[in-house]
Order: structure tokens, then sequence, then C-alpha cells
């Protein structure tokens, strides 16, 4: 252990964050995303889609209770959720053509963590006051009674916020309006209160107490980001080769001439993870861009070019601190790596497409009955049994044929029915016993195993499936 | 263990342990963790309080809240019956050949049937209710007493050859063999009389003395060409399924010595909701008329 040193802390304590207000063209784009992102988020579930009178009219909906999964006119089975881990791949794919593009774009903008942030810092401005006004009123002692004031009302509607948000939430999973009767009268399922209450209990620690450390300590993605990000991607960064030395610093007190950089903190007291960008590019860093709207501003004020933080590639500073102007943004998204990443992206799409197209309005299992593997009936005869399941995912109900196909002598019966035919109910499916006939002394009755071909038909569209399967006879 | 290093100024404290050198810290616990801790000590003593927890001679502590696992389950039990209860009234009330075209009922009658059955009945029947040899099997279409939803629901709710209730089924085969009715000879002859009835081929003098024999002696249950008499439960000796085989010696065995098999009569352990629902599902396994 050395003498002089002590120890090292282990513990750091978060130094809080009082984002101070920007204006600019990122900031606007981000009012504009959060607005329509968070709009989106709380009015979809109230869309209505006219689906007949058997489905729910719900325009997006997942209906754990009746496995289904209701996007617009698109209704998924559960035996087709490799639809949803389609999307899955493509929002995956989404993020690595994103990331190589454009860096932490994902983080800067459309995540939940940061809208919602975004959206909770700007509710404790209009409450407390801007930084300043906040860092006062975190510094004072003493809760006077406008300190208790301001905390209550900010706590306040943070909390609606959160209720609100997680009430948006389970109304994806259940009739929205009558969700929402249910829910002020009391009498909706707990499991909708308790999602409500730890979404509003997460949304509110979240947003209003964690906020950034989520962000560099909980969440994977920017530890991910460094493997998909190369010296083209675009990101958020500070031309030091333009600012340096700035103002204030020791080559300038001794006399070198200042760069564009006056360091007037513009960049560092907007920054809600509480970084400084000039120190180069950081872990902390998502990319939100308000400290590029903030140096602008400034830099409009100076009369200097704007971009002295901008979005840019590393691979470009040697050209750029040789005095050539700065790429177009075009020639650093449209290459190699981000067209791979957009042509996979799209195959996987077109995959989903063309499955969705192709997917049958018909199917069938069949489970063979093994106990026993065949019966003996009075006349000699043999007969199996399987047990058919039957999908109509049509908004009305099916009258659905069957038949055999593959040796002459196997005939079809069904359990309960006289006919062939059974009728299956709007958007569900139907569990139907089969029998299936071999007269005395066939081959089928005498051999060990026939395969046959089971056919269903819809009598209405004259659609048809198959599936294999087989016979038993005694020799089995 | 070497000797600690000597204290400097500023050093933290450290246990005085030392390993080549390297010496262990001796840090207090992080707060989090010892409260961690002592909710944990809080929370596992008001746990046996609340809860059964401490062993006594006789069973354990109840706990303040009373709560059980045999209650738990009980409870849980109580709220299917409960739940259950208007259907079951439903399913003891409706006339038994109009389950069938209620939807609902008719598929409630079929899964709580198929508990019944593989609880009560799987025992000899099997699973599958394939049967056995001397149990029938409940799947094809040959029936001692009736294959029709009315007839199995009689068989099932009285029983066969159950002394203690009046309505069971009853059919009686004279021991042929045992009690001497017949000289081996004579039951030689009608046994291949019996067998030629399904088809097998057979000495023709044999069969047509054995014709005779039964004629004067089984036709009255069995009926003259040998099918079967379901209202005296005379098996039908023509087609191709044998309860307890269909071989030379099995029938000479059963003509020797008559068959007397046993059912027991459920309506005295089961509900009528219950018997109804079993007798449901055992009209759809296939065999139903």
């Amino acid at each position: 252990m050395s003498e002089s040193e002590p120890a090292p802390k282990l513990f750091e304590a978060r130094e809080p964050v009082f984002p101070k207000r920007v204006t600019g063209r990122f900031r606007n784009l981000k009012w504009v995303l959060l607005g329509s992102m968070l709009g989106l988020y709380y009015l979809l579930p109230w869309i209505r889609w006219d689906r007949g009178p058997n489905l729910p009219d719900q325009a997006i909906l997942l209906d754990l209770g009746g496995r289904r999964f209701y996007f617009l006119m698109i209704e998924i089975w559960p035996h087709e959720f490799y639809f949803v881990a389609g999307l899955l791949i493509m929002a995956g794919l989404g993020l690595f053509l994103f990331t190589s593009a454009l860096g932490r774009v994902w983080c800067g903008y459309a995540c939940p963590q940061t809208v919602w942030t975004d959206l909770f810092i700007l509710v404790e401005r209009w409450i407390e006051g801007d930084r300043n006004a906040r860092l006062r009123l975190h510094r004072q002692k003493k809760w006077d009674l406008r300190k208790v004031r301001l905390r209550l009302t900010k706590w306040f509607v943070w909390l609606v916020i959160g209720l609100a948000t997680g009430g948006a939430w389970v109304f994806y999973f259940a009739d929205a309006p009558t969700l929402l009767y249910d829910l002020v009268h009391l009498t909706a399922p707990p499991v909708a209160y308790i999602t409500m209450f730890v979404l509003a209990s997460f949304t509110f620690f979240f947003g209003g107490i964690a906020r950034e450390q989520i962000c560099i300590y909980a969440c994977p993605w920017p530890r991910i980001q460094a493997a998909m990000m190369d010296e083209e991607t675009l990101t958020v960064g500070y031309r030091d080769w333009r600012g340096e030395p700035r103002k204030r610093s020791e080559e300038v007190k001794a006399g070198a001439t200042q760069g564009d950089c006056i360091d007037c903190m513009a960049c560092v007291t907007v920054c809600p993870v509480g970084i400084d960008i000039r120190d180069g590019q950081q872990l902390e860093c998502i990319t939100c861009a308000l400290c590029i709207d903030a140096c602008d501003e400034i830099m409009e004020k100076t009369g200097k070019p704007r971009g002295l933080i901008d979005y840019l590639a590393v691979g470009d500073e040697a050209s750029e601190k040789a005095g050539n102007a700065p790429r177009q943004i075009w020639s650093h998204i449209l290459r190699p790596r981000t067209i791979t990443y957009t042509v996979l992206w799209a195959l996987v799409g077109l995959g989903i497409v063309f499955a969705l197209f192709i997917r049958p309005d018909i199917e069938m299992t069949v489970a063979p009955i093994r106990n026993p593997t065949y019966v003996t009936m009075s006349d000699g005869s043999i007969r199996n049994t399987y047990d058919v399941r039957l999908r109509n995912k049509t908004g009305e109900p099916q009258l659905f044929g069957l038949s055999v196909a593959g040796d002459p002598t196997l005939q079809v019966e069904l359990e309960g029915h006289d006919k062939v035919v059974v009728s299956v109910p709007a958007d569900t499916s139907l569990l139907q016993r089969v029998y299936v006939i071999s007269s005395p002394d066939s081959a089928p009755s005498l051999g060990e195993a026939t395969k046959f071909r089971l056919w269903v038909e819809d009598m209405s569209t004259g659609e048809r499936a198959y599936k294999d399967t087989t016979f038993n006879g005694k020799g089995n | 263990m070497s000797k600690p290093s000597k204290k400097q100024k500023g050093d933290p404290d450290t246990t005085g342990h030392v390993w080549d050198g390297i010496e262990e810290f001796d840090n207090p616990m992080p707060r989090w963790w010892l409260w961690t801790l002592y909710v944990c000590i809080f929370w596992a003593i008001a746990y046996t309080i609340a809860y059964p927890a401490w062993p006594m001679i006789k069973g354990a502590t109840p706990g303040l809240l009373g709560w059980s696992t045999r209650g738990e389950v009980q409870a849980e039990i109580d709220a299917v019956n409960e739940g259950n209860a208007a259907i079951n009234a439903r399913l003891a009330s409706t006339e038994l050949t109009a389950i069938g075209d209620d939807g609902e009922l008719n598929t409630f009658a079929v899964s709580s049937g198929s508990a019944v059955f593989l609880t009560w009945c799987a025992q000899c029947h099997g699973s599958g209710a394939a049967g056995a040899k001397g149990y029938p099997n409940l799947l094809d279409d040959d029936w001692l007493w009736g294959g029709d939803i009315e007839a199995i629901y009689l068989t099932i709710a009285h029983g066969i050859r159950t002394e203690e209730d009046d309505d069971a089924r009853y059919s009686q085969m004279p021991a042929y063999g045992k009690d001497e009715l017949l000289e081996t000879v004579e039951i030689t002859q009608v046994v291949n009389y019996v067998m030629s009835l399904s088809g097998a081929p057979k000495d023709a003098t044999q069969v047509a003395a054995g014709a005779v024999i039964f004629e004067e002696n089984c036709a009255a249950c069995h009926l003259e060409n040998g099918s079967g008499d379901r209202e005296q439960g005379a098996p039908d000796l023509t087609d191709a399924i044998w309860l307890y085989g269909g071989d030379y010696d099995t029938i000479k065995s059963s003509v020797d010595n008559a068959r007397f098999g046993v059912m027991p009569n459920w309506n005295t352990r089961l509900t009528e909701a219950q018997v109804r629902a079993v007798s449901i599902y055992v009209h759809q396994l296939g065999g139903g008329e």
C-alpha cells in the first residue's frame, strides 16, 4: 500500500444535474418527436377498427386471455408468434443501422428513458424554474413552505404522468373504454391496478430520480453500441481544432491566439447527463444534440460560424484539421455498411409481409390417439381415432369437410356428426374426434401401419389443406 | 502469517491479518447490506409468528393468520366447486338426451366426465377406455346392456350385479360344465357351433350337433341366431368382439363355468352430475348409439 495516497473511494455519489433551457433546431425536433411519440403511445389503444360482430374492435389489442394479437387488419394466433420474432429481428437490425450511421441516435431521441426524462425535466422547469433557480432550491438546506410546496407540486405532477403512463400501458391489453370505466369504478381486475402501480413507480423513479444513471449504469446499450460505431459514424463532437485554445486557458493567458470557444459553459449547463462534450466522446453521452443548439446560439452571438459542436465523424478529424471543409452528411450515411443493414432490414420486412399474405386461412393439426392404437368393431372392421384441431381464422362460422386419400378401403367418420362436415364457430379452433375405418381383412386392417392423407376443405371457398398421418392395423 | 506492517497515519483500519504482505481492510459492512440483513431478520421473526413454523410435539405452531396448506387446497377445491355449482345443477336436471344439443353443457360434461373416468373407471376399463379381458372395451360398437345414453347412464348409476342396488343389471348364465348340466361332449359340440357363428371354419357334424344343443339351452338368452339380447345382458355371439377371448379354450371355459362380471353402482359414490358427466363422456368415445 502506498504510504501517501489515501485509500480509493469505491463509491461515488451522484452529482445532481440541472439542465438549462435551450432553444434551437435539435431542441425543436426533439419537442416534435416527444409530442408525437407520447401522443401515439397514449392514443393508440383508443383507435377503433371494425372487424365484424365476433371480434374486438380495438385497432391494437394484445388479448392475452383470448390468446390473440390484433394489429389493424392483421390477427396473430399463438402458433404464429414467429411474426413477432421477425419484428424483433427488424428492431435489432434497425438499431444496427441507426447506430452505424448516427451513433446513439436512439438514446438521444427515441428511447423512452430519454423521452420521459425530457418530459419530467420540462415539468421540473415549469414548477421550480430554470437551472439557476433549481440549483438554489437544491442548495437551500431549510425546507421552508416554498420549497415544500414546489417539491410536492413537482412530485404530484410526476406521479400523474407516471399513472397515465402505466394506465396507457394496460389499455393495450383490454378493451380500452371498458377498462377505463372499470378502473374508475374500482371493478377492474387487480392485475390492471398492480401493473399501473408498478409502471407508475418505475416511471417516477426512472424519469424523476434516477435519470441519466439508468443510461450510465443500468442500460447495456451504451456498452454494445461501441461495437457498431466506426470512424464514419456521425456523432456529437467538439471541433477542438477550431475551438482551442479556449478563452481563460493557460495558453491564452500566455499570449496564444484564442480559438472559437469562449468557454461560456453553455454546452455543459444544458447537458442532461452532466458531461463536458469538449472532453471528447464519452460513455455517458446519449447524443441528444442539445449542446449543439446551445453552442450554435453562442457562435451566432459572437459572429463565428456555427458547428463548433456538431454531428461529425471521428475519421474526418485529420482532413478538417488540414483545413478542408466538412464532408457532406449523406457521404457518411450512404456507405456499404449502412446499405447492407438497410437491405437486410428490408428483406426481413418483406419476408414478414410475404408470410402474412401466404398464411393459410384454414389450418388443421392431427394427433392420432394411441391408447389404444386401434379398435376392433363388431363387424370385424378396424377403426383408428384422431384428435383433429380445425382452426377457423375468419370472422364468420365456417363449414369444414373432411376426407381421406391414400387407400380406397379407408372411410372417415366424425364423432357426433352424421356427415363428414363440421361447423367451426368464428375465430376459434375446434377439437373434433375423427374416426378412420378400414373394412375387415383389407390391407390396412391386417397391416402394421398404412400412410394416408387427411384432407380438410372449406365448404364455402373450396380451399383445401392436408395432413399426412398413419393408420394402425392388427399387425401393429 | 507474517507480521503486520507498521501502521502509518491515514491508513485505513485493518483486521491485523497479513498473508504474504497482503492485509485485510477492516471496512464496515455497507449500510444497505446491513439494513437488508436487519429487515430480513425482522421479516423472519414476523413470519414465524404469522405462519405455521415452530415444530412442537404435536405438529407445528399454527401461526396467527391461521393459514395452512390444507386450508389453501380446500379453499381452491371449494372455489372450483362453487364456480361449477350452477352448471352441475343444470347437468343434473337436463334431460339426458338433450345434453348433447347444449354445446356448453356438453363440453363441460365431456371434460368433467373425463376426469371422473380417469379417477374411478380407468382401473378396470383402462385410461383409454379400451378395456381388458373381462372388462368391456367402451370404444367399440358392441354393448352388453345397450349403448344409447340412457342405457349407459343406467348401467353406470346402478352397476352390474350390485346386491345393494335393486335396479342393478343382472345377467345369469348357468355353469354348464361345473354344475354338470351338459356332458363334456355336448359342450365341445356347442362351443364349435358358437365359434362357427362368427365365421370360424368348424367341423360340420360337430356344428350341426351343437346347433341343437344351443337351441335347447342357450337360445333363450342369446336368441336363436346367437345375436344376443341386451334386455338380459346376453352377449352377441356372432360378432368379432369377445369379452374374454374368442379361442376354443376360453369359450369352453365360459360355457363350463359361466362368467359373472361386476361393476359397482356409482350413484352412491358419485353425484348425479358426475354420473351423467361420465355417461356423456363414455357415450362420445366412439361407440355411443
